[in-house]
């Protein structure tokens, strides 16, 4: 489908059709080689009593595989969060700082910014969220 | 119709079907990882319609960040593992507040572009953003760290409670 729109589309939506091209190569193999592999394997159907038990090192489990996470977690991820924002406008800051009319006070607005910013990992830092015992 | 439509037909109703396997479905850590098709459709949008960095942060912040950060509010709640039958409630009142808000927004922006175009030939790409935000959108990005700034310093106060006391504990071993 994406080899017959190839010629349709030009320019911009064609370069992302490459990437879409072999996005379907992927599929396709990945399809090819388990199609393959179940059809190349010995089948055994009967589910005899353990046979789809979690294993580890032979003992038996115990207990649900569910455990309750830590609240210490969430400010980590959250943290994540924070700069995932912050390198996002990095991108568009970076492609345009050193053209003639920028400048120096461009570089000023982006230190600003990530100024404000390690304020809140100095605050985290400080009230000993980042400490882990 | 053009190749840019049927995408666009496709892509929403891969967007809508995975949002609506969001709100029905009963286990709580699928409903997260439906989200994360829904979003990712959605970024197929913003490809398709040329904002080729909007499309990417979407990718970037919303598939990656944000279903994490969700992830991690599922992990720190009881065993949700399984259908959770017992957090079911009464349809309609979101079903209201979600379908006003919806069919409210779909009028506002029907109503505000009609059949205005808008040329598809300039790419939103990294350049063009940052020329736009840097030369005339600079007071709302810095104002913009500081509410990120806020938000953290919040997220630490709510999360740790003991953290907005004058002294902060001596570490503890152990679990808590």
């Amino acid at each position: 489908m994406v080899g017959s729109t190839l010629p349709v589309v030009g320019g911009y939506l064609g370069s992302y059709a490459t990437l879409g091209l072999l996005l379907l190569v992927g599929l396709v193999f990945f399809g090819v080689a388990f199609g393959a592999n179940r059809l190349l394997r010995p089948a055994r159907p009967a589910s005899p009593e353990g046979k789809f038990a979690t294993y580890e090192c032979g003992l038996d489990p115990v207990g649900g595989d569910w455990a309750q996470a830590q609240i210490r977690y969430y400010v980590y991820a959250y943290l994540y969060v924070l700069f995932a924002v912050e390198s996002v406008f990095l991108f568009p800051w970076a492609v345009i700082f050193d053209r003639p009319d920028f400048g120096m006070v461009t570089v000023v607005e982006m230190a600003v910014f990530v100024g404000v910013l390690a304020l809140g990992i100095l605050y985290a830092w400080r009230k000993r969220v980042l400490s882990w015992t | 119709m053009t190749v840019s439509d049927v995408l666009l037909l496709g892509l929403g109703a891969v967007a809508v079907g995975a949002a609506l396997l969001v709100v029905t479905t009963r286990h709580l850590v699928r409903a997260g990882l439906y989200l994360v098709v829904a979003l990712g459709a959605v970024a197929g949008i913003y490809l398709v319609l040329a904002a080729e960095l909007v499309a990417w942060v979407q990718v970037l912040i919303y598939v990656g960040a944000v279903v994490v950060l969700l992830l991690f509010a599922v992990m720190l709640t009881r065993a949700p593992i399984g259908p959770s039958e017992d957090l079911d409630r009464p349809g309609w009142p979101a079903l209201l507040v979600g379908g006003g808000s919806g069919l409210g927004l779909a009028a506002l922006l029907v109503d505000a572009y009609r059949w205005s175009t808008v040329d598809r030939d300039q790419v939103g790409d990294a350049q063009r953003l940052g020329t736009e935000i840097f030369r005339s959108w600079v007071l709302p990005f810095e104002v913009l760290s500081v509410l990120l700034l806020a938000a953290l310093v919040g997220a630490i106060v709510v999360s740790r409670p003991e953290v907005g006391r004058a002294r902060p504990r001596p570490p503890d071993r152990g679990e808590r």
